[in-house]
C-alpha cells in the first residue's frame, strides 16, 4: 500500500512535458498502414475474381442458347424406303438417306434451283450434320410418320449459330469468312419467317462429345464426374474419418504415429499428377482395371482427397473441448461411446466442411485423369463406372483445344456449369453446418 | 426435508462420526506423471455418507488424488498409479475391475460446468441410458425428475427440459452436472472445485446441495476456499507438495490442527 501511494505521488509530480515517448503515434500509424494493406489485398482479390467471372460469363452465357432451323420435313417414302422393305429389314430405317430430306426441305423453303449444286450445298451446310441422326431417331421412334410432312427443329451448324449470335465479324472479306454472304441472306429470310430461332440449349446438358460443336455437350462428362464423386464420397469419407479417429483418439503417441502424421501432411501437398501416375501403375497396370473408367478415376481422386479429409477431421476432433470427453468418461461411458455419442457429433460440421472442400477439389481435378486415359472422346453415356467415360474438367480441357468459335463459347459455358456445381456444393456444406450446429 | 430433521440428522451423523465405516481406502497411493512424482504414499480413508474436503495450495496433488478415486487418471498418457485404493473392500485398480462400472459407482463433477450440448433431459438421461438403468420412457422420466430434484434444479427447469443445457446460467449448469452424476445412482461423488467458476449465490446453492446429498452419497470435494471446506465438510485432508499433511475432523482442523503446516496454510501464511 505504501509503495503504491509513493509511486502515484511520483507520477503526479513529474511535469507533463517530460512524459516518456512510448511511440503511441508510431503504433497507430503502423496499425493504419496494416489496415490499408489488408484492404488493398482484399480489393485486388475481388478485382481478379470479378475479372475471372466476367470473362467466363461474358464468353460463355451464349452457350446456353442454340440456334435452330425449323423446317417442314416431308418424310418421303421414296427417299427413306423406296423398296418398302422396312417391315422385313428394320436396319433400312437406320441407313436411309436422311440428309436428302433436309436438302429437299431447304430447297423448297428458300426457293432454290435444285440444279445449282453449289448453291444447294451452301444451303444444306447451314444445317448441322447431326440432322441425320436427329431425323433417324424421329423415324425409328415413329415409323408411321413416313409419308407425312412435319415441322422439325434442326440444329444450325456451329458457324451459323455463331453468326446468328453476332459473334462472326461480317466486315471481313467473304473469302476469309466461314459464313458466306448468301448464307447470311438466307439466315435473314429464315429469321423473318420465324424459321430460325434461338432456344435453350438442352443438348449442352444431354449430349456427349462430338466433333460438331452444335451437337457437343457435357452430359457424358457430367455423368462420369458424378460416378467419380460418388466413389470418392463412398471411400474417402469412411476411410478418412476412421483413420482420423484412430490417430487422434486411440493411437499411442510415439515415433511411428508421428511419422504417419508427417507423411499425411506431406501427401496433401503432393502434386496431383503424381497420383495419376500412381493410379496408372497400380490400378491399371498392376490390378488390370479398365482404362478411361470412372472407377479408376474415382480411386485416384480418393487417394488424392484422403489427406485433406484426414487433416480436416483431425482438426475438428481436436477442437472438441476436453471437458466434454471428461464429462462422458466421468459418467462411465467407454472411450468408444464418448467418441461416437459426443465427440464425433460435435466435430461433424468440421468434418463435413473438410469433406466437401476435398470433394470440390476432386471435382475440379484434371491432371491425374489425363494419365489414366480419361481424356477420351466419349459419345455414349457410360452405363457403369467400369465403362469409358470422361469428366467435366477434362471435357473443358478438350474443348479448349478446339478452334471453332462455337467450341470457345462451350468451353466457357462448361466452366460456368462447373463453377455452379462448386458453388452448390459449398452452399450445401454451409447448410449442413448450420443444421448440425443448430441441433447441438 | 425441513430444518428440524436436517439438524437432527446432522447431529446423529456427527455423533456417529468415528464409527462411520470407510467407503474408500487409499493405501500408499503414489502417482507419477512420466518421471515426475505427483503423490507420495498417501494414506487416506474416505468415510461413508460424509463430506471429505481436500485442501492445499495449488499443485499439491489434491486433484490428482481425487482423480485416482475413479481412475480418471487413466485417460492421461504416461500417468502411473501405485499403491492400493479400495471401494467397499474391492481393489479398484485390479485388472478384473471394469473402469466403466467403477465410474458408474464413483461419479464426478468437474471444475468448470460441462453439460453436453444437448437438451437438459438428454444430459440427465445419458448416464442411465448407457448403463441400462431404465427400460421405458416413464422410468427415464422418473429418473430425470428425481435427479433434478436432488440437484435442486427441478423447479427451475421442469418447463424447459428439452431446451439446451448450455443455455442455463453457470450455477444451473453446475447443478445440472450434479444431477447428471446423481442420475446413475453412484455411491461416491467426486467434486473437483465445483464452485470455482460460480458466483457467490450459485456457490451457496451448490454448497446447500452438497449438504443435502450427503445423506445418500459419500462426497469428496477438492476446494481452494478454506471457508467452503469449513462450511460443507465433516472431514478435511490437507495436502502439501504431494504429501498428505494431516487428515482430521473439519472442526478440529480449523481450530486446532495437529500440524504446523496446516496451521500456516489455514492462517494464510503460504499457498
Amino acid at each position: 500500500m505504501t509503495d503504491m501511494t509513493s509511486s502515484l505521488a511520483g507520477a503526479s509530480q513529474r511535469p507533463a512535458s517530460t512524459r516518456r515517448d512510448i511511440g503511441i503515434k508510431r503504433r497507430y500509424a503502423a496499425e493504419r498502414r496494416f489496415r490499408a494493406y489488408g484492404i488493398g489485398a482484399i480489393s485486388i482479390g475481388i478485382f481478379f475474381l470479378g475479372l475471372l467471372l466476367w470473362t467466363v460469363v461474358s464468353k460463355g452465357y451464349t452457350a446456353f442458347l442454340q440456334t435452330e432451323i425449323v423446317l417442314p420435313i416431308t418424310f418421303s417414302e421414296q427417299i427413306i424406303d423406296p423398296k418398302n422393305e422396312r417391315a422385313t429389314n428394320p436396319a433400312k430405317l437406320m441407313t436411309a438417306n436422311y440428309p436428302l430430306l433436309v436438302r429437299d426441305a431447304l430447297v423448297q423453303k428458300l426457293g432454290l434451283d435444285p440444279a445449282n449444286r453449289a448453291e444447294v450445298k451452301l444451303a444444306t451446310d447451314m444445317v448441322s450434320a447431326s440432322a441425320r441422326t436427329q431425323l433417324r431417331d424421329v423415324v425409328v421412334a415413329n415409323p408411321a410418320i413416313i409419308g407425312q410432312t412435319v415441322s422439325v427443329a434442326l440444329l444450325a451448324e456451329g458457324n451459323i449459330d455463331s453468326a446468328n449470335k453476332g459473334q462472326i465479324d461480317v466486315t471481313v472479306a467473304e473469302a476469309n469468312r466461314k459464313v458466306k454472304d448468301k448464307q447470311l441472306g438466307w439466315m435473314q429470310t429464315l429469321a423473318q419467317d420465324g424459321a430460325m430461332t434461338k432456344s435453350f440449349n438442352t443438348g449442352l446438358f444431354t449430349s456427349g462429345a462430338s466433333s460438331r460443336p452444335e451437337a457437343a455437350g457435357i452430359g457424358v462428362a457430367a455423368l462420369g464426374s458424378l460416378y467419380m464423386m460418388l466413389i470418392v464420397l463412398a471411400l474417402a469419407l469412411p476411410i478418412g474419418v476412421s483413420a482420423s479417429i484412430y490417430l487422434e483418439e486411440f493411437a499411442p503417441k510415439n515415433k511411428l504415429t508421428d511419422l504417419i502424421e508427417v507423411n499425411i501432411n506431406n501427401l496433401a501437398a503432393v502434386p496431383s499428377i503424381v497420383y495419376g501416375l500412381l493410379g496408372l501403375s497400380i490400378f491399371i497396370n498392376f490390378a488390370g482395371m479398365p482404362r478411361s473408367a470412372a472407377l479408376v478415376g474415382g480411386l485416384v481422386l480418393t487417394l488424392m482427397t484422403l489427406p485433406t479429409i484426414i487433416i480436416a477431421t483431425r482438426a475438428a476432433l481436436k477442437a472438441v473441448p476436453p471437458s466434454i470427453r471428461a464429462a462422458a468418461l466421468g459418467l462411465g461411458a467407454s472411450k468408444m461411446q464418448t467418441i461416437f455419442h459426443h465427440v464425433l457429433p460435435l466435430a461433424m460440421p468440421g468434418i463435413l466442411t473438410g469433406t466437401i472442400i476435398g470433394l470440390a477439389h476432386a471435382l475440379g481435378e484434371t491432371a491425374p485423369l489425363l494419365l489414366i486415359g480419361m481424356v477420351a472422346f466419349v459419345v455414349d453415356f457410360p452405363g457403369s463406372p467400369l465403362e469409358p467415360s470422361t469428366a467435366l474438367p477434362v471435357q473443358i480441357y478438350m474443348w479448349a483445344n478446339e478452334a471453332e468459335r462455337a467450341f470457345v463459347e462451350r468451353t466457357s459455358g462448361a466452366i460456368i456449369v462447373l463453377l455452379i456445381f462448386l458453388v452448390v456444393m459449398n452452399l450445401g456444406a454451409i447448410l449442413l453446418r448450420r443444421r448440425f450446429e443448430r441441433r447441438w | 426435508m425441513n430444518m428440524m430433521s436436517e439438524a437432527t440428522l446432522e447431529k446423529a451423523v456427527d455423533q456417529k462420526m468415528n464409527a462411520v465405516p470407510h467407503k474408500m481406502i487409499g493405501k500408499d497411493v503414489s502417482v507419477y506423471y512420466g518421471e515426475k512424482r505427483a503423490l507420495f504414499d498417501v494414506n487416506l480413508n474416505i468415510r461413508e455418507n460424509t463430506v471429505t474436503a481436500l485442501i492445499g495450495p495449488s499443485g499439491c496433488g489434491k486433484s490428482t488424488f481425487l482423480r485416482t478415486l475413479n481412475r480418471m487418471n487413466d485417460t492421461i498418457d504416461h500417468c502411473k498409479v501405485t499403491g492400493k485404493i479400495t471401494l467397499d473392500g474391492g481393489d479398484i485398480y485390479d485388472p478384473s475391475i471394469d473402469v466403466v462400472e467403477l465410474r458408474a459407482r464413483v461419479g464426478m463433477v468437474f471444475q468448470k460446468p460441462n453439460p453436453f450440448p444437448k437438451s437438459i433431459y438428454e444430459n440427465v438421461t445419458y448416464g442411465p441410458k448407457i448403463h441400462g438403468l431404465a427400460r421405458t420412457k416413464a422410468e427415464l422420466d422418473a429418473i430425470v425428475e428425481q435427479s433434478l430434484q436432488k440437484a435442486g434444479l427441478w423447479n427451475e427447469v421442469k418447463d424447459r427440459l428439452h431446451e439446451s443445457g448450455t443455455g442455463l446460467s453457470g450455477g444451473q449448469q453446475q447443478r445440472l452436472c450434479i444431477a447428471r452424476a446423481v442420475a446413475v445412482s453412484p455411491e461416491v461423488i467426486l467434486m473437483d472445485e465445483p464452485c470455482s467458476a460460480l458466483d457467490p449465490i450459485a456457490t451457496a446453492k451448490v454448497e446447500e446441495l452438497i449438504h443435502e446429498l450427503r445423506a445418500n452419497y459419500t462426497i469428496v470435494i477438492v476446494t481452494h476456499s478454506m471457508q467452503q471446506a469449513a462450511r460443507v465438510s465433516q472431514r478435511t485432508a490437507m495436502f502439501h507438495l504431494g504429501n498428505l499433511v494431516e487428515e482430521n475432523d473439519t472442526d478440529k482442523m480449523f481450530t486446532n490442527p495437529d500440524d504446523q503446516r496446516t496451521q500456516d496454510y489455514i492462517m494464510g501464511r503460504f499457498g
